[in-house]
């Protein structure tokens, strides 16, 4: 994609934006992690909220490389654009990255058609996260997660106390006052941070813009092959989809505001074809991000259900 | 955001980043339609999408509390446990833009259990929605909301008068809380309350000003808050870095990595490095972007220093001209959130800055019933009680009084069994005890002493139940000591008791006090060169823990007599079971008053298989290392 000039970063850089100031919250946060973890992970899923996180976690260390690990849980079903975005991004950070495949999971062949969205993303995502994070004893992990995003997540702590069990109780959250996190665990147990947690979407996309972050280019839109399934625009990103009988893949403009796996990942119809098209079409949008996510439209308290046991 | 015009992306980004933020919180009691109010708030704002407006009705539907039209409050309350029970239990916290400013909403449960919740949303807000219900006027809740409010800071109140329609849109009833509110607020310290009479429900004074109440010709409640101006503290202090990370890439490079909190800095500034004193001038401000000519607070930032300088997490660095205040000792404001009571001797966790040390309070001055703001005498503090505290830092720290800096006035107390976070402070000064007294220096030490008595030192604490055969193992010890010419001394719980610590009861707080007093001789008994036996109950593992770390490593012996409650009650030597299994005898450790098993004794004897001598013998083994 094209590097966007930022005509206004020396004059904003002067004072102090509303993005300054949720930059440096969030640095703060990170410097927190690495210096009370011992082995700290930072989950990255290449989206655009993990574009941000890379980004700042580079800067929260400069000029040293950042001392934080990646891990990216892969369900095999993302988008075949997102891997080799992962694999190049990676290597230029100079991040460690660690992919991690729930291998069970592969080998009952568990995946979004044949067995569902729920339990696919349960055994692919949740589980899988839980067998990387105990395999490689990580105390804290780092998410992209905002408190915009949905319900459950705006009552989320910046740093979130887990089981052993990786689990959550919202109803025994550890008290978090001022900036003083607690990142004191016993063994076994542990933390997930969210250094993104007062970001809204629109800052995420300012943000990107002003300080041309690059991101993987399914965020514009440009002709793809769809099929219409359900309401959801969904993306033919490979022979694996099944297609029913009288469906037929059609080239459509379209681009998508959150990158999953993508059989469960909706598109929508846009002309956004560069990033200040995409900020001005989100500022007249009248759906939530999380609108085009097949696995929220579970019963209303789905996502706090799958975050007590332990998905991200 | 959905409703402004739509402009060129730079012309955008330029608006968004020109804005201010302000952060506040809503609360109020149960029923004061605070979630309504907030609700109705993002609705009129249009920062909900039509997707979760979909969801809205279905919920309203399905939970709500306005006969199938929108309930508002299903909007903030998320969690599943909330919508059943129809209260607010967590912090929500909620973002809405409007021309003029930015919003960050903390919306804060408003029962007396949820209180560390609100004080969580209270911690970082710059201004207070206070709720109160026409009907109802000032309540318990009100002032409790208010005054923990003030007590975190907060300065400015926006008191929204709600269910206007209730009480016909009267005027009077509004003036009359109004007041009463004046008053109160006023005394809790803070310096500006505006009222705006509002009806939630029905969007009155809400966005827009009412139309039902003409006699008010004030602001409406979003009005208020897009125009409120906020005064930063009028005193604030010079350049404040504390260190959170020191950043090494290589040999040549030497960082470190922190936000600005006050004040600003640029090169060659001469800083001082508290708490240790250390000079420098700062050589580069290093950041991703660039280096800085300039760091003011707000800024995150890595310093380097002109000189090499042993500096770490939890220093603070400072402007050498106006640096901040270093103790160990402090009278402090706490608010207690944990279940298991607040004991003072007890240690804890204390973190402010980056800088963690262990910490404990002395005294408890006096608590604050958060609902009268009446000043009681304690002993203790319970869940969501206040206290006006000194507090015992193990190190000194640099620090800020909680009014001129938050940053470095604000504390939290971690429990050091359960990591849980159970305390939260703010500093108010310095006791100046730390600075007038003095260790004296004595030419002959603690090793003169140990060499002419020809032993090593060392403290067995011997830990078990009542009747579990602790004293009678420890003086079968004792005796197989002095027999090899040892000298010895030994604590027993009961004589003690009977002098030096006559005056403490069985409560909590007093076992507490019992020990840190029983682990302070014996500490100077080991100084002295003996080899001290101590035979107490010592049924906390804080405490425990809290005589351990007296002593040099390898000095302290933990010997845990485990004899299961059923063999000790059967012995009853001193018929106490029976009597606190009568009720005659309160806190009784084992019956209504837990023991906490040892984790890592030196010694686990089990005391109901084996001789009393055998055990002795494993004791002399472990002392003298031959096990």
């Amino acid at each position: 994609m094209t590097v966007l000039q930022t005509p206004h970063a020396d004059a904003l850089a002067a004072r102090h934006s509303h993005l300054k100031r949720l930059e440096a919250e969030s640095i703060h946060i990170l410097r927190e992690v690495a210096a009370e973890f011992r082995h700290p992970v930072m989950l990255y899923s290449i989206g655009k909220d993990s574009s941000v996180l890379l980004h700042l976690l580079q800067k929260a260390f400069y000029p040293a490389p950042p001392p934080i690990p990646l891990l990216h849980v892969d369900t095999t079903w993302k988008f075949r654009e997102m891997i080799a975005f992962r694999d190049r991004r990676a290597a230029e950070v100079g991040a460690r990255l660690i992919v991690h495949i729930n291998q069970e999971g592969v080998r009952q062949g568990v995946g979004p058609f044949s067995h569902g969205a729920t339990v696919h993303t349960d055994i692919m995502k949740t589980q899988a996260l839980k067998q990387a994070l105990d395999a490689h004893g990580f105390d804290a992990a780092i998410g992209g997660a905002r408190r915009d995003e949905e319900k459950s997540r705006a009552k989320e702590r910046v740093f979130s106390f887990r089981t052993a069990q990786h689990r959550w109780d919202p109803k025994r959250q550890r008290p978090e006052l001022w900036n003083l996190y607690n990142g004191r665990i016993a063994k076994g147990e542990s933390v997930r941070v969210f250094p993104l947690s007062n970001w809204t979407e629109l800052d995420i996309w300012l943000y990107i813009y002003r300080e041309a972050i690059e991101v993987p280019s399914l965020y514009l839109a440009a002709p793809r092959p769809v099929v219409e399934r359900d309401g959801m625009l969904v993306m033919v990103d490979d022979e694996r989809l099944p297609l029913k009988p009288g469906e037929q893949p059609e080239m459509r403009k379209v681009r998508f505001r959150t990158l999953g796996c993508y059989p469960l990942t909706g598109a929508i119809e846009s002309e956004a074809d560069d990033l200040p098209k995409v900020i001005q079409e989100m500022l007249v949008a009248r759906t939530s991000e999380r609108q085009g996510r097949a696995i929220d439209h579970d019963p209303s308290a789905s996502m706090e259900k799958k975050k007590q046991e332990g998905y991200f | 955001m959905g409703r402004e015009p739509i402009l060129s992306v730079d012309d955008y980004l330029a608006r968004h980043e020109s804005k201010d933020l302000l952060r506040f919180i809503t609360c109020g009691s149960v029923d004061d339609g605070k979630s309504t109010l907030l609700g109705r708030l993002l609705y009129d704002t249009k920062v909900l999408f039509d997707d979760q407006l979909a969801a809205l009705e279905g919920d309203s539907l399905r939970h709500g509390t306005q006969n199938g039209e929108l309930d508002f409050a299903l909007l903030v309350d998320g969690l599943s446990a909330e919508r059943e029970q129809g209260i607010t239990i967590d912090v929500a916290y909620r973002f809405f833009t409007t021309e003029r400013r930015k919003f960050i909403v903390a919306d804060c449960p408003g029962h007396e259990q949820y209180t560390r919740n609100m004080a969580t949303g209270a911690s970082t807000a710059d201004l207070a929605v206070v709720l109160i219900d026409a009907r109802k006027g000032v309540l318990t809740q009100t002032r409790r909301h208010t005054y923990i409010a003030a007590l975190l800071g907060i300065r400015h109140v926006l008191l929204a008068v709600n269910k206007m329609d209730l009480v016909g849109y009267d005027e009077a009833t509004f003036r009359a809380i109004e007041t009463e509110y004046a008053a109160l607020a006023a005394g809790m310290g803070i310096a500006q309350v505006t009222a705006i009479p509002v009806s939630a429900l029905r969007g009155e004074n809400v966005s827009a000003r009412a139309t039902a109440m003409p006699w008010f010709d004030g602001p409406s409640l979003l009005e208020h808050l897009e125009t409120v101006a906020i005064t930063p503290p009028a005193q604030t202090p010079g350049f404040r870095l504390p260190v959170q990370w020191v950043c090494r890439p290589d040999q040549n490079f030497r960082g470190y990595a922190g936000p600005v909190v006050a004040g600003s800095i640029a090169p060659g500034d001469e800083v001082v490095v508290l708490p240790g004193g250390a000079r420098s001038r700062v050589a580069r401000i290093v950041t991703a972007d660039g280096d800085r000519k300039q760091a003011t607070a707000g800024d995150a930032v890595t310093l380097t220093l002109e000189d090499e300088r042993d500096i770490s997490r939890g220093d603070v660095i400072a402007a050498a001209g106006d640096p901040p205040q270093v103790a160990d000792q402090f009278a402090a404001h706490l608010l207690w959130m944990d279940e298991s009571a607040l004991l003072p001797g007890r240690g804890y966790w204390l973190k402010i800055g980056t800088r963690t040390v262990g910490a404990q309070v002395t005294e408890i001055k006096h608590k604050v019933d958060v609902n009268t703001q009446e000043e009681l005498a304690a002993k203790r503090l319970e869940l969501n009680e206040v206290g006006y505290c000194n507090l015992s830092l193990d190190q000194p720290v640099a620090f800020e009084p909680y009014a001129t800096c938050r940053e470095l006035g604000a504390f939290i107390l971690i429990d050091r069994q359960t990591n849980a976070t159970v305390g939260a402070g703010t500093l108010d000064f310095a006791l100046r005890r730390a600075d007038n007294i003095h260790w004296q220096h004595l030419d002959i030490d603690r090793a003169a002493r140990a060499r002419l008595k020809g032993q090593a030192p060392a403290c067995l604490w011997f830990t078990g139940l009542s009747g579990s055969g602790k004293s009678t193992v420890a003086n079968l010890v004792e005796k197989r000591l002095f027999a090899m010419g040892r000298h010895t001394y030994l604590l027993d719980g009961d004589n003690v008791r009977h002098g030096l610590n006559r005056d403490l009861g069985f409560t909590s707080e007093d076992r507490v006090e019992n020990i840190r007093r029983v682990a302070e001789v014996a500490k100077l008994m080991v100084d002295a060169g003996l080899i001290v036996l101590v035979s107490f109950i010592s049924p906390f593992r804080s405490e425990r823990r809290m005589a351990r770390e007296l002593f040099a490593p390898g000095e302290f012996h933990e010997v845990f007599v485990d004899t299961p409650l059923a063999v000790c009650e059967a012995r009853d030597v001193k018929g106490l079971y029976a009597k606190a299994r009568a009720g005659s005898i309160k806190n009784f450790t084992g019956i209504d008053s837990p023991y906490e098993v040892p984790e890592a004794a030196e010694v686990h004897l089990q005391g109901g298989e084996e001789a009393p001598e055998q055990l002795a013998e494993r004791v002399i083994r472990e002392l003298l290392g031959e096990h």
